[in-house]
């Protein structure tokens, strides 16, 4: 280039490069690989290449028997692992028109909003790492180990809980699961302000975020992104309020909503909400009442003829299960919407313009979990 | 002056977390989180319906409760469990009778769903707490969960 | 322990009166160059421990304990493991460049290391431009990184050794004028000098607040020109894999990362040397018996424990802070470092002229 065109067009004419983010990369929290065309340091574009861990899972269900399809769901999003139980299980319910008691109904919600706290806080923890302060890893699983724990003693498992049947819960709670999650919420309630001081405040952090990434409501709406990176700018779509499900009618909480819609606002949503979280397990922790733990069922299970559909707000946003049955004790055809995929489709258009370091903390913002993303 | 006061509540926020930091690296002693885990093994007790591997409990007798009636075999997602069975004459009533010759379990393929022990009639099998289930060779996954010469507790019906 | 004078000298005469002249200084050279070899090694290995349980306490676990008591071999063993580790690179990669980098930023590392005053009498190499030396040597290092991340023929590595480039020049300023304020102080840029004229009272305490200031100011360049957390944007593991040394293996990404750790030692010797008075106790004008107490501590125990604690401060940074962009960084230094700096070189200036120094 001669040196008169530099200085008629002082940006340069640079040549852009493509480069494979992932699908090891420490950045994509697991398979999936992003086609990166960059310009120096700053990104033009963003491809999505996925099914690196594409397992299937819509098309095996359709071989299993309703309840085997509930410990499937497990494996897809695995930090919210109840949600998508529970998921299946209202829709299936849906199908044989039966009615929970009240006491599966709360002991769902408060296992759910126990599954959103963990899985927040293993997504602070790795917002914390992509942005350089590795600390607070250690700090969020101090705090998750005791959210598994109670999992372990109710659940028998700690990932893969498989806790929801179709027509009630496994098993009822143990006896120790009021007095653990009492003292859970007590311990939490004491740091989380110091994620707070740690990161949240820390003037770092705020300049990685403050700003970037911006999406506008209108934006959100159309491709379709949930969960916090939506409300984060301002879209009504917690389904707890828009549909309550489960016992989130009878409890009091928030919406948490932000105006901004930058990285640092879908941060703030996140954290406002496990206040929230630990606000309505505070409500039904002291008031489960007493009900049958499972309804009664067939040993295997039909569903009448029809398409019977359920959405379930979990920790990344609307996770739907459909499923088109023809009578048969498998499904004639499931479709899962995972809220990972959609959220996805928006990175490229939050991502153009800003730096690779920018990528990477407006990805951690969505909390991606590729499983859910490929299924 | 908002250049000096943005420099002043920049460097306030980073002590701040340095001193949170600073506090658990005092503390560090007493607050440590990671159990070790060869070393603890003596100590380190599973929860109770912590879901390990399926086994199927023996009396002294050498008798288990496990009929042959395979609902674990067909509650089980995907195939750990297959069950060998045969039918022998009962010298009391003289109708045949369904037993098991092998109750065979795949560790390798099972998800510890724990559908099989929910799905089972006569409480047969159940979930150990066992969790070190890594073994150098693969067949060794593959487990026959009724003892050798054990037979049908008296008593257990279909 | 006090005075190594003595000791060396001795050596010196030793070697003298058993050899010609001429073999003598080689023999002496030698002698010298494995110390400093042996130092760097010993370093190397203490401080990669040191970072690996200082990280663990901070995040609240136990770190390596496996091999020997409280896991102190565990470094030791990882050397063996680089060392007998198969190098593995690209064919794409410009061999002899690709080869060269980290002889580089070892080499540098360990030059600037020669000028350093460890106790009295106890110093290679007293030149009379010994600051000036460090930080052209440490100029030198950022060359390694960025022929490593250019001829590994990687974007990742590219990207990072960029990076690294901008981030250089722009903190070597920032490292240069803040110690060019204590040169204010001292009137000299010979290390021994420095040192000496610390004496009565340290240069944090005699400069005032430009002392602090610069002292501040040199800490965090100082972990700029590490490349450490939050400026580890060269390395930056979740953005750029490993970032310049992504196609490094063995015993050539060793170099590369021992020799992060011994220029975090040099950093930490030149804050202690320009700031805490080097291998001098803390002495306060006019307290007599306090000086003497103080003296009874050897002068290496002072400097290495200086050199320590800032070490420890700046794993502290390490351990807690996220990392700043790259435009941030630059932003950091240009508007914010670069101008304090100067308004502080003038305000010592002034003090120094109007004698209000201690």
């Amino acid at each position: 280039m001669k040196t008169e065109e530099l200085i008629i067009n002082p940006q340069g004419k640079t040549e852009e490069y493509f480069i494979n983010m992932g699908p090891q990369h420490p950045a994509t929290h697991g398979v999936l690989r992003l086609l990166l065309t960059l310009d120096g340091e700053i990104v033009r574009k963003v491809d999505a290449d996925l099914g690196y861990i594409h397992r299937s899972i819509e098309k095996m269900t359709e071989f299993d028997t309703y309840r085997q399809i509930v410990h499937l769901t497990d494996r897809m999003d695995y930090l919210s692992a109840h949600m998508n139980n529970e998921a299946v299980c209202l829709a299936v319910e849906k199908g044989l028109q039966i009615e929970v008691s009240d006491r599966v109904k709360v002991i769902r919600t408060i296992m759910t909003e126990l599954t959103r706290l963990s899985s927040h806080q293993l997504w602070w923890g790795v917002i914390g790492m992509d942005t350089g302060a590795l600390t607070t890893f250690m700090y969020a699983f101090r705090d998750r180990e005791m959210i598994n724990d109670i999992f372990e003693e109710t659940c028998g498992a700690r990932l893969t809980m498989n806790y929801f049947v179709p027509g009630g819960l496994m098993w009822d709670i143990h006896p120790n699961f009021q007095k653990r999650v009492k003292d859970f919420i007590k311990h939490f309630k004491t740091k989380l302000p110091e994620y707070d001081t740690l990161l949240s405040d820390n003037v770092i952090f705020r300049k990685r975020t403050e700003g970037i990434g911006i999406l506008s409501k209108e934006d959100a709406i159309s491709f379709g992104v949930t969960g916090p990176g939506a409300r984060a700018s301002g879209v009504r779509c917690d389904l707890r309020k828009k549909h309550p499900y489960s016992a989130y009618d009878r409890v009091e909480f928030k919406e948490i909503l932000g105006t901004k819609g930058d990285t640092f606002e879908r941060y703030r949503v996140r954290i406002l909400e496990m206040w929230e979280s630990m606000h309505i397990i505070e409500q039904l922790i002291d008031n489960i009442p007493e009900g049958e733990i499972l309804e009664k069922t067939k040993a295997v299970i039909k569903l009448p003829k029809g398409e019977f559909y359920q959405r379930v707000e979990t920790a990344r946003g609307e996770f739907g299960a459909n499923i088109i049955s023809d009578g048969k004790k498998s499904p004639y055809r499931m479709k899962f919407r995972s809220p990972g995929f959609s959220n996805l489709s928006v990175i490229d258009h939050l991502a153009k313009g800003w730096k690779v370091a920018d990528l990477v903390a407006i990805m951690a913002t969505f909390d991606f979990v590729i499983p859910d993303i490929d299924r | 002056m908002s250049y000096f006061g943005d420099i002043g509540k920049g460097i306030k926020t980073l002590l701040s977390g340095m001193k949170v930091t600073g506090k658990y690296f005092l503390n560090a002693r007493k607050e440590i989180i990671t159990q070790q885990y060869p070393e603890n093994r003596d100590t380190l007790e599973m929860f109770e319906r912590f879901r390990g591997e399926v086994v199927m409990p023996h009396d002294e007798n050498n008798e288990h409760r496990c009929t042959g009636c395979q609902a674990c075999e067909i509650a089980c997602p995907n195939g750990s469990i297959e069950i060998v069975w045969d039918r022998k004459v009962d010298e009391e009533t003289g109708k045949k009778k369904k037993y098991i010759v092998n109750h065979i379990y795949h560790l390798s393929m099972c998800t510890m769903c724990n559908l099989c022990i929910v799905a089972c009639p006569t409480d047969a099998i159940k979930m150990a707490k066992k969790f070190e289930n890594a073994v150098f060779d693969r067949t060794a996954l593959t487990k026959v969960l009724n003892k050798p010469g054990s037979k049908l507790m008296d008593g257990v019906e279909e | 322990m006090y005075d190594f004078t003595g000791l060396i000298q001795g050596i010196n005469k030793w070697l003298h009166s058993i050899l010609p002249a001429v073999a003598a200084d080689v023999v002496g050279w030698i002698l010298i160059a494995a110390a400093f070899l042996g130092l760097f090694a010993i370093l190397g290995l203490v401080l990669v421990l040191a970072e690996r349980k200082i990280a663990a306490f901070f995040q609240l676990r136990l770190g390596p304990n496996r091999i020997g008591p409280w896991g102190i071999f565990q470094t030791v063993a990882d050397a063996i493991k680089l060392l007998l580790k198969e190098p593995v690179g690209t064919n794409r990669a410009d061999s002899f460049l690709y080869n060269l980098a980290p002889y580089f930023v070892i080499i540098a590392a360990l030059m600037s290391m020669s000028v350093l005053p460890f106790a009295k009498g106890l110093h290679a190499y007293d030149i009379d431009i010994g600051v000036f030396f460090v930080i052209a040597m440490s100029s030198l290092g950022v060359m390694g990184i960025l022929l490593g991340g250019w001829a590994s023929n990687n974007k990742y590595a590219l990207l990072g050794a960029m990076r690294s480039g901008a981030q250089m020049i722009s903190y070597e300023l920032s490292v240069g004028l803040s110690i060019l304020t204590i040169v204010l102080l001292s009137g000299s840029l010979r290390m021994s000098d420095i040192v000496a004229s610390q004496s009565d009272y340290w240069f944090i305490f005699k400069g005032h607040i430009p002392a602090w200031i610069a002292f501040m100011i040199f800490i965090i360049a100082g972990t700029a020109e590490t490349n450490r957390t939050p400026f580890d944007l060269t390395e930056a593991e979740s953005e750029l894999g490993a970032g310049f040394h992504t196609e490094y293996s063995g015993l050539k990404f060793a170099f590369f990362f021992l020799s992060e750790f011994v220029n975090m030692f040099i950093i930490a010797a030149m804050g202690a040397i320009l700031f805490f008075g080097g291998w001098m106790p803390l002495h306060i004008g006019g307290w007599d018996g306090f000086n003497h107490v103080m003296d009874f501590i050897p002068p290496i125990f002072w400097f290495f424990g200086k050199v320590s604690f800032l070490i420890f401060l700046i794993m502290w940074f390490r351990w807690t802070f996220p990392r700043l962009r790259i435009d941030q960084l630059l932003t950091l230094e240009w508007k914010y470092l670069l101008p304090m700096n100067l308004a502080n070189i003038l305000l010592m200036a002034f003090i120094v002229l109007m004698g209000w120094h201690l």
